[in-house]
This record gives structure tokens, C-alpha cells and sequence, in this order.
């Protein structure tokens, strides 16, 4: 059989093909709502939903919440009849399953593994995942574009987390659940599975490109400089270029919320960096420490 | 036909059932939604905007009602699964053979789950998107943040549950990560300062024991049938509450 036909049709993998159809529906349903918003506003006219009046909840609401209600036991029901639960054979710790994937919403956190040691991908950025989501209402101090769609008085708002949400967590978990086969090496969705398949792809450290040993005393601190480096300029530069351009904003911010969201955005961009690095470049750790490397 | 009608609606015990008629009057409009356990969640009165499906596009109220399948069946798989390693992989298979409607309680479990962790994630996305966080709703998004995480811990502890090789080995994997916490994981960095070992890490503690095995299957089940659900429930109705103690559903100011 076409190998994408059976990945597509194996019963966990519907959950993520309808997923993939539900966030696109709803991705198109809001940036359109958004767009026309914007229109809306740029004419000078009220956005929608601005003039509405009160209505009773009995019966517009509870009407819709009961339709909705059936529609969604139906389609579950549609779903639980075609579709059998899998079950495979008796847990057996002595015969390990290749690939052993996680459940597919942790796949994300799975293909990091690729690119960071355990404690980071598996540890350290869901954390932060957590706090820095957690953190967005006190960190977006922008007032505008609370109670509606818009994209032009939020762009970057928007667009960061957009980058998160559609790029760093469902794209990653589109690649785990179709493009990772035995090894968790990279398979497309056409190609078949080869058990035998091993690649030789010699990593390196960074600094190993330069010709400097990792492990060794000026790889440590070249390593640490580059680490510590990039934090560094990414929280300075963007002062910098802000005390020229928008004071007003940074002094709104202040210094606190100013670094917290710096922090949160050079990390979370070290992930696409370190991606490309280990994907492009073959380079495995920038920074090796005798307790943990980067 | 009136006579029946009368003598099943005008007696004491239906009407201390339902307290107004069906006249549809504002009075009775507002009696049937603040008259109502249930239905009183609601406001009486509500911004026409917030009633519009385009809007919050029903993600939240799907999401509870996704969790209140998964309650139900849930339960329903409670009274045939015995969490052991000796009896729960055939009370799979029982499920499957023998038990009536065995097949679908547990085809509507696992697909009520992948559902409620995908609607759960677009709820999110629209509550970004319209900008619904920001003041006076800091603290619900919080509250919402908790509710998700707590959605995956959900599927993931019951992932283990039919104890086959699929579940066994995702929560290897899962909890291997554990493994490498800082400080209270045994490969974690600087755990060494704290003299943590396999067998006294933050793993140890999840999976009671240095592997999965059934100390992990039990402390699974408590988690994903007790301890989970009991939390999200408690922290679901905060996050109703605070959504009209925040006043209502968010709309555009004017
Ligand atoms: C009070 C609520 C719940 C109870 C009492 C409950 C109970 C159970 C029981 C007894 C099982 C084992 C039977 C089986 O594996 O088929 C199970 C499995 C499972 N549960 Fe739940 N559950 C509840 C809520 C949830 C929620 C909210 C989720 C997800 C968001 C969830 C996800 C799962 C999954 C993924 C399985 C494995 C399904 C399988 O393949 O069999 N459960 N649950
Ligand atoms: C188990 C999970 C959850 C349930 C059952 C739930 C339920 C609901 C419901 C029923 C509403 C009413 C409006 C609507 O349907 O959109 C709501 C609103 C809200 N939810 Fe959730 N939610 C959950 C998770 C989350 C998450 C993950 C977030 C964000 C990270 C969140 C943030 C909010 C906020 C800020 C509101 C107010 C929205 C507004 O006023 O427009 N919730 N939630």
C-alpha cells in the first residue's frame, strides 16, 4: 500500500488529519473576520459586534448551544462507528517499538529532542511554553483590539504567536506524526519505511568548525561566549534600536516586562535557530559544559 | 385531550417540578435560564455579539461538553477496567468481545479525547486572536493555561491505561524526559549535587517505581479517573465564573 495512505489511515492519525482540517477552517474563518475588521475600521466605521444590544439567553443561546451539542455527539458517534480505538499487542518492555513516538499532541516536544538534549526539549522549554503563555496578558500591554478580530492594531502580537502556534507546535507535530519513521530518521510521506536504513551524517560542535576541540578549555569558553553572547545582543540591540526610535513605548513597558519578553523571544527563537543549525549545518551543541551542553 | 393534559400538568407534583408554563413572556424567558441549575451558568441577558457563532465560534462550551462525554464514558469503562498488569490488557479485550456496547464506549473515549486536546487548542487560538486576555481577563487566560495543560496530562495518563505496547511506550518516552530534569532528575544536570539516583528522582516519584510498571499503571489510573478531572472540574468553574465576573464574553469597547 501507499505508505501515506497508511500513515494517513491509521487510527490514531485521523485525530491529526481532521485537526489539520478544524485549524485550517478556523485559521481562515479568523484572519478573514480579522482583515474585514481592519477595513471596517480603517473607514471609519464600527467593527463588528461594536453596536450590538442586549438579546435574552433564552433562546438565541441556548438554542445554539444545543444544536451545537447534537452536531458534535453526532460526529462523534459517526466517528466511534467507522472507526475502531486501536489496540496492539501486550506491553512488553523487552521489545521496543521503532519509531516509539509519544501521543501526537507531545510529538512537537519529541522532534526537539532532535535538536536539544532531554532536559531542554523535555524540561526546560515546556515550562517555559507554560510561563511564557501564562505571561502574555501582563507582558501585551497594547489596549487595542480587546473584544474583537483585528490584525493591524496587534500585528506583532499576532504574528509571534502565530509563529508559535502554527510553526513551533502544530507544524512540528505534523512532521513527528508523517515525516519520522524507525530511527526517527526524516522519511517523506511517499517513501517507505526501511528498517535496515542508516545514515551517516557526522555532527559536530560549533566550534569544531573552526577548528577548535569542543571539549576543550577555549571551546568552553568560546561555546559559553557564543551562548551567553546571543542573549546578550538580543535583549541590548532591540533597546538600543527602541531608546532611538519609540522611548514612549520602552518607558511604557519598563525595564521588567521589557526583559521578560525578550527573554521569552530569544528563546523561543533559539528553537528555528538551532534547527537549522543541526539541519543545515550538521553542527549538534554550540556550548559543552562538564554538567550540561547547549 | 385537555382533560389528560390538564390532569398531568395541574397537579402538585409537576408543578413542583417546573415552576412557570410555556408561555413565552420575558418573565418566563428569564425564569427558564436563572430557574435552571444548569442553564443558570448563563447570564439572562446577553450582548447579541456574544451569542454569535462567529465569534467564539462555540470552542469553549465544545470543549466542556467534550469533557463531559469523556466523564460519562469514562465511567462507563470504570465499572470493566481493573488497572493491573495482569487483568488490564483483557479487559481490553473484554471490552472488545464481550462487554455490550464495550467497543464504542471505549471507540467514543479515545475519540472524545484527541477531540477535546484539538478544540481545546483552537479555543485558545480564538481567545487570542480577539484579543480576549487583556484587562479585565488577565487571570482567566491564566486559568485557561492551567486547563490546558491539565487536557494533556488527561490523555496522556489514560494513553497508558489499556496497557499495550502503544501506551507503554509513549509513557516510557514521556516520562524518560522526566529523567532529565535539572537538579531532581537522575541524568539531569547537577543532580549529582543532591545525590539523586534512579531510584529517588522526580521519575521514581511519577512512575513509582525505576520503570513502568504496575505501581505506574496504578498511580496512571488515579490520576487520569480521580485526581485530574477532580482539579479540572474545580478550575472549570472558576474559569465560567471569572468569564461573567469579567463581564461576560469580551466585546468590542464603544
Ligand atoms: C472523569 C473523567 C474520566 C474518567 C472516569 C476516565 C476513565 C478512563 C478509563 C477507565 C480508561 C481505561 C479504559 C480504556 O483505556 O479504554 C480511560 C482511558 C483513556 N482516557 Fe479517560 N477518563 C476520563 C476523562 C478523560 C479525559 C478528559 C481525557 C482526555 C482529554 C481522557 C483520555 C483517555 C485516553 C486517551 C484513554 C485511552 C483510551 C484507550 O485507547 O483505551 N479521559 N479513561
Ligand atoms: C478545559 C479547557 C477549557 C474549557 C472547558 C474552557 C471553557 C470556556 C468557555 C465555555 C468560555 C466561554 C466563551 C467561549 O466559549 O469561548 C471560555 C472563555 C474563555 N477562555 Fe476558556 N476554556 C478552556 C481552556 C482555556 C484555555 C486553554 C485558555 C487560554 C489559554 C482559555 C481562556 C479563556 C478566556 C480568556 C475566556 C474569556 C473569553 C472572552 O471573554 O471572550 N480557556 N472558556
Amino acid at each position: 500500500m501507499n505508505p501515506f495512505i497508511e500513515i494517513i489511515t491509521q487510527p490514531d492519525n485521523i485525530a491529526i488529519v481532521i485537526m489539520i482540517v478544524m485549524v485550517t477552517f478556523f485559521t481562515i474563518w479568523g484572519f478573514q473576520q480579522a482583515f474585514q475588521n481592519d477595513k471596517l475600521k480603517a473607514s471609519g466605521y464600527a467593527v463588528d459586534g461594536e453596536l450590538d444590544q442586549d438579546v435574552d439567553t433564552f433562546k438565541p443561546l441556548v438554542r445554539i448551544e444545543l444544536i451545537i451539542s447534537l452536531v458534535v455527539v453526532l460526529f462523534l458517534s459517526i466517528w466511534s462507528i467507522a472507526v475502531d480505538a486501536p489496540l496492539e499487542e501486550i506491553a512488553n518492555p523487552t521489545i521496543t517499538p521503532n519509531p516509539a513516538k509519544a501521543p501526537w499532541y507531545f510529538l512537537g516536544l519529541q522532534e526537539l529532542l532532535v535538536y536539544f538534549d532531554p532536559w531542554l526539549a523535555g524540561v526546560v522549554l515546556p515550562t517555559l511554553i507554560v510561563v511564557g503563555l501564562m505571561a502574555i496578558p501582563y507582558i501585551d500591554i497594547n489596549p487595542k483590539g480587546n473584544g474583537y478580530y483585528t490584525f493591524a492594531e496587534r500585528k506583532y502580537a499576532v504574528i509571534i504567536f502565530a509563529f508559535g502556534f502554527f510553526i513551533l507546535w502544530l507544524l512540528l507535530i505534523v512532521i513527528g506524526v508523517f515525516d519520522r519513521g524507525p530511527g526517527w530518521l526524516w522519511y517523506w510521506p511517499w517513501e517507505e519505511w526501511d528498517h535496515q536504513r542508516v545514515v551517516f551524517e557526522p555532527t559536530r560542535d560549533l566550534t569544531q568548525v573552526i577548528g577548535i576541540e569542543s571539549r576543550s578549555i577555549p571551546g568552553f569558553i568560546i561555546g559559553a561566549i557564543v551562548v551567553i553572547g546571543y542573549y546578550v545582543a538580543g535583549m541590548l540591540l532591540p533597546l538600543r534600536h527602541w531608546r532611538k526610535n519609540n522611548p514612549e513605548l520602552l518607558a511604557q513597558l519598563g525595564m521588567i516586562r521589557y526583559n521578560l519578553i525578550m527573554f521569552l523571544f530569544v528563546t523561543m527563537m533559539s528553537v528555528p535557530i538551532k534547527m537549522v543549525l543541526r539541519l543545515v549545518f550538521l553542527v549538534k551543541y554550540v556550548w559543552i559544559t562538564p554538567w550540561f551542553n547547549v | 385531550m385537555n382533560s389528560l393534559y390538564d390532569k398531568v400538568k395541574k397537579n402538585l407534583i409537576w408543578k413542583s417540578v417546573f415552576r412557570r408554563d410555556y408561555r413565552d413572556t420575558a418573565r418566563n424567558r428569564a425564569m427558564a435560564i436563572f430557574g435552571n441549575v444548569f442553564l443558570h451558568l448563563h447570564p439572562v441577558r446577553v450582548r447579541e455579539s456574544a451569542v454569535k457563532l462567529r465569534y467564539t465560534w462555540g470552542m469553549g462550551g465544545i470543549t466542556f461538553l467534550a469533557f463531559i462525554i469523556l466523564t460519562i464514558t469514562g465511567v462507563v469503562l470504570m465499572f470493566y477496567y481493573h488497572p493491573t498488569v495482569d487483568l488490564a490488557y483483557l479487559d481490553m479485550k473484554d471490552l472488545e468481545f464481550q462487554a455490550p456496547y464495550g467497543v464504542i464506549s471505549r471507540n467514543l473515549h479515545r475519540w472524545a479525547a484527541h477531540f477535546m486536546v484539538i478544540v481545546v487548542m483552537i479555543h485558545m487560538f480564538r481567545v487570542f486572536m480577539t484579543g480576549s486576555y487583556k484587562a479585565p481577563r488577565q487571570f482567566n487566560w491564566g486559568i485557561g493555561v492551567i486547563l490546558l495543560v491539565l487536557t494533556f496530562l488527561l490523555s496522556f495518563t489514560g494513553y497508558l491505561l489499556p496497557w499495550d505496547q502503544l501506551g507503554f511506550w509513549a509513557i516510557t518516552v514521556g516520562t524518560n524526559m522526566g529523567a532529565a530534569t535539572p537538579l531532581i532528575g537522575y541524568q539531569g544536570p547537577f543532580s549529582e549535587f543532591l545525590h539523586i539516583t534512579p531510584y529517588n528522582d522526580i521519575r521514581f516519584a511519577l512512575l513509582g517505581g525505576a520503570q513502568v510498571g504496575g505501581n505506574a499503571l496504578l498511580r496512571s489510573y488515579i490520576w487520569h479517573c480521580i485526581a485530574i478531572p477532580l482539579i479540572s472540574v474545580i478550575l472549570m468553574f472558576v474559569h465560567f465564573w471569572r468569564v461573567r465576573k469579567d463581564g461576560g464574553i469580551s466585546r468590542p469597547q464603544h
